[in-house]
């Protein structure tokens, strides 16, 4: 390892880095805009200017690899002359223009000019003027501000795959732009706004609506996918203004996706504000006591066995438990599920549905097998770490179907499960592959969940890599791809029923009273069943209702997800739910009042307890309760993905005007078909 | 710099012509294995020259896929580099040199000429579409200077009378002879050589 000096102090760093990260290691800071640690190098802004002994000229600490013995200088008048000459050129054409930039408070070039520039302009000529770039309905751009750093251009081509944005023109020309300014088509491509250093690109549906520093910010996590990202929730008073990323190397390193991003505009319409009864087919708002006391004479005047109970897609972990502690102690009653589809589900082993290998281990995995799952739109975030394997590791990826573009190259089969079938027997080509492999990873999508003969296929494929010996003390080959924030969360608190299937019994009436929660996914005509809603949002679910419970969104109150790897997360409270609406677990916990004269929990902490106790022990379980099966039922289907659609995936994307911008600009790339 | 940028008027499409096709495999062959998108500057120029002397976005695109690389990449080349016309610029693209040897042997009298007999303006068509001009710099006859290309020749030791001459035969459909109007082989020097006399073929 080269050891070197930085301003007198020495450091030993790993060979291979670069003089800036050595500095930032001695404490030195560096300034730079076109330098980003996920990206590649670039070393155009020339920011980063630092001292060598030795070298007539200053050094760009970004592209100079370290050697032995080198002698480093960051804070000497050299330097300082050098930054503020850079700087000097990066102002000449960059507009004053900071009173009315979104980014200001926020702007790289805002605060490094304070720190490292000079305070006047020698420059007396005109600036450049350039014109504005369309790149779809999330980026608003002001091409003017642009410095030039590429960083956006780096960040389509390197971590989107998709190679859209380029750098035109040269000298004073350049320019940076889409293809014949086309809109983006990625599901990453709001994150070159956190990129931008300057404002040339802001975030459009945030524009002109708050300064940094007037947001209150909690960092929390996101449910619009299963994976569960880390992101920072901006609110100025009840309104989420904006959804931020945050580092998180394990799950998101450092970007989100545009749903995650800016369906949170859902969050402001379509709320259920207050308890409301359905009279004559129209709803009339009411209060709380009138809707409890309906709701307790309803669940008295029914048998037990005619209530079930659906939990759905976005409810946060302890709504999920007392939910079940409710059906389970209140109504003394075992129907209740979390599924909304047939999906096959063993959960004698947790290891049967989360995604086992962890995001983190796709960077180790040498072949990667994708049955029935499309990861650009159901774990897009997770598409993004498969593609920087296959870059990095040239990854060999295989999917069962031809699943479009996925920003990687992959190999794909017909289709058909019959295929399946022969490879996991181990008589094809393929086969061998996965037992060549040293850390083959299989991504079963929820679609092959969904057919008949998914028992039959999953422990197929379970025991074939069982035999080959590719579960070993620290790889795990078997992920399944969850689409859903509380998927996971629900399966591990056991609210499913494997014994009767609620969905057919429901879909031919034969419940008499019917309680979703967050539930807007399941398809049945209602007849005569009295259905409680109690959610966020006015949709589906809220329609069919006879009485609605206002909920909170995630963004509204504590509550813990569990993301596709099984990693627990808390999010947190940004902001309050609107008007009259309660927290989930509050309502649910006040019904039960209602119902027995006794609250489930005292308060939050103790049913947070009880919870984790619930999750402890049903863990110990699973490990004394494994069995084998055999003789299950085969035939032969062809393979469909059904995916949802990306933009309106859940109550709160399909509320959000910008999801229907993303998608109405994505169907228009698709009709006028310029891009052949 | 209207050249730079691509034109309003666009063909709908560009394809190899069977000539360009083979200059254009040829030139691929030349690469390694995985590294063919190296040749898109060598098949643009290719293209400009099928296309007479410049290059719709249609060409772009079918090189971006011949080479199998994002338009975008392509776009990026192609904007970038000065001797691509992106806009078009007529059968015969007239360059007159006005850097400083040029000019000091009256380089401008070749821009009125061209004025008079193409367009006012640079990079303007002439009435019938045929012919653009345009000022440049060095173009590395300074010998011969004043000198102007046509397309691929070089027209040397010019005059405004002699350049009138030039383009009146270019808009007639006639190619002129290149090379020096004052009679001189090369760039020997006026009025026979002065020295290497003994050598027959220097």
């Amino acid at each position: 390892m080269p050891k070197l000096k930085v301003n007198d102090i020495e450091v030993e760093v790993e060979e291979g880095l670069t003089v800036l990260q050595a500095c930032e290691k001695a404490g030195a800071e560096i300034p730079r805009f076109c330098y980003h640690e996920k990206l590649s190098i670039a070393g155009n802004c020339r920011m980063c200017l630092v001292e060598m002994e030795k070298s007539p000229k200053p050094i760009a600490s970004c592209a100079m690899p370290v050697a032995e013995g080198m002698n480093i200088k960051t804070n000497t008048a050299f330097v300082e002359k050098a930054r503020k000459g850079v700087m000097e050129f990066l102002l000449a054409n960059h507009p004053l223009d900071c009173p009315v930039c979104d980014q200001g408070g926020e702007c790289d070039l805002q605060d490094q000019s304070m720190f490292y520039g000079v305070d006047k302009s020698r420059f007396k000529e005109n600036k450049r003027a350039v014109p504005e770039k369309h790149m779809g309905p999330l980026i608003k751009t002001q091409m003017t501000r642009c410095i030039h750093c590429t960083r956006c251009v780096r960040f389509v081509t390197e971590v989107a795959g998709v190679s859209e944005l380029g750098a035109i023109g040269r000298g004073e020309d350049m320019q940076i732009t889409t293809y014949l300014e086309q809109s983006m088509q990625s599901e990453l491509s709001a994150n070159v706004i956190d990129l931008c250093p300057v404002g040339a690109l802001t975030s459009k549906p945030y524009v002109f609506e708050a300064r940094p520093w007037e947001l209150k910010k909690t960092e929390t996590v996101d449910v619009m996918d299963a994976v569960g990202s880390n992101v920072r929730v901006d609110t100025y008073d009840w309104e989420v203004k904006r959804v931020l990323p945050i580092i998180n190397e394990d799950i998101n390193e450092e970007w989100i996706s545009d749903k995650t991003r800016y369906a949170c505009d859902g969050l402001l319409t379509q709320r259920l504000d207050t308890p409301f009864i359905k009279y004559n087919g129209k709803f009339e708002k009411a209060s709380w006591d009138e809707v409890f006391k309906i709701i307790k004479s309803k669940f008295e005047n029914s048998s037990k066995e005619k209530i079930c109970g659906f939990v759905g897609d976005l409810t946060n972990m302890e709504t999920g438990y007392i939910f079940k502690e409710f059906f389970d102690r209140t109504l003394n009653n075992k129907n209740y599920d979390s599924r909304s589809d047939n999906r096959f589900l063993d959960n004698s082993e947790r290891e049967n549905y989360i995604f086992n290998s962890s995001i983190n281990g796709i960077e180790d995995a040498d072949l990667i097998f994708l049955i029935g799952a499309n990861p650009r739109y159901e774990a897009t975030i997770l598409n993004a770490r498969i593609r920087k394997a296959f870059v990095n590791n040239n990854t060999k990826v295989i999917s069962l179907n031809d699943v479009g573009d996925l920003t990687y190259s992959y190999k794909n089969l017909d289709g058909q499960t019959q295929t399946l079938k022969t490879i996991f027997e181990g008589s094809e080509e393929i086969s061998k592959e996965i037992i060549s492999a040293s850390k083959p990873m299989i991504i079963i999508g929820e679609s092959l969940l969904k057919f008949n003969s998914a028992e039959h296929l999953f422990n197929l494929i379970k025991n074939f890599l069982k035999k080959n010996n590719k579960f070993t003390e620290d790889w795990n080959p078997l992920n399944i791809l969850s689409c859903d924030a509380s998927t996971v969360g629900n399966f591990d608190l056991g609210i499913l029923n494997n014994e009767k299937n609620l969905l057919e019994e429901l879909k031919s009436n034969k419940f008499e009273i019917v309680f979703l929660v967050g539930q807007d996914n399941l398809d049945f005509n209602k007849k005569n069943e009295f259905v409680i809603y109690q959610g966020s949002h006015g949709d589906k679910g809220a329609e069919t209702a006879d009485i609605i419970l206002p909920g909170a969104a995630y963004t509204e109150q504590d509550g813990y997800f569990t993301n596709l790897e099984g990693k627990m997360q808390k999010a947190y409270k940004a902001s309050y739910p609107p008007g009259e609406a309660k927290e989930d677990w509050q309502i649910i916990n006040e019904l039960a009042e209602v119902m027995n004269n006794r609250k489930l929990f005292n308060d939050k902490e103790e049913l947070e307890s009880s919870m984790f106790n619930y999750l402890k022990l049903q863990q110990e379980k699973r490990i004394t309760n494994i069995k084998e099966k055999t003789n299950l039922e085969f035939q032969n289907e062809k393979l469909n993905i059904q995916l949802k659609d990306y933009y309106f995936s859940n109550v709160i994307a399909r509320s959000s005007k910008t999801m229907v911008e993303c998608n109405n600009s994505k169907l228009n790339i698709k009709s006028t078909g310029t891009e052949g | 710099m209207s050249l730079r940028r691509p034109a309003k008027n666009q063909p709908e499409t560009f394809e190899f012509s069977s000539s360009s096709m083979e200059e254009a495999d040829k030139i691929v062959l030349k690469y390694p294995e995985g590294k063919q998108q190296s040749a898109v500057m060598a098949l643009l120029y290719i293209a400009q020259k099928q296309n007479d002397n410049w290059i719709p976005l249609a060409a772009m695109k079918y090189i971006a896929k011949f080479l199998d690389m994002p338009y975008i990449k392509v776009y990026e080349v192609a904007t970038f580099y000065t001797m691509y016309n992106l806009s078009p610029v007529g059968k015969y693209f007239v360059q007159v040199c006005t850097t400083t040897p040029c000019m000091i042997r009256g380089a401008n009298k070749l821009v009125e000429a061209c004025k008079e007999k193409i367009s006012d303006k640079e990079n303007e068509l002439s009435n019938d579409k045929s012919c653009s001009w345009m000022e440049v710099e060095c173009l590395g006859a300074c010998v011969n200077a004043p000198m102007m290309q046509i397309n691929d020749n070089y027209y040397e030791d010019l005059d405004k009378e002699k350049t009138i001459e030039i383009f009146d035969k270019i808009l007639k459909g006639e190619d002129p002879k290149p090379g020096s109007y004052r009679g001189r082989l090369n760039t020997e020097p006026e009025n026979n050589r002065k020295t290497l006399m003994d050598i027959k073929n220097a």
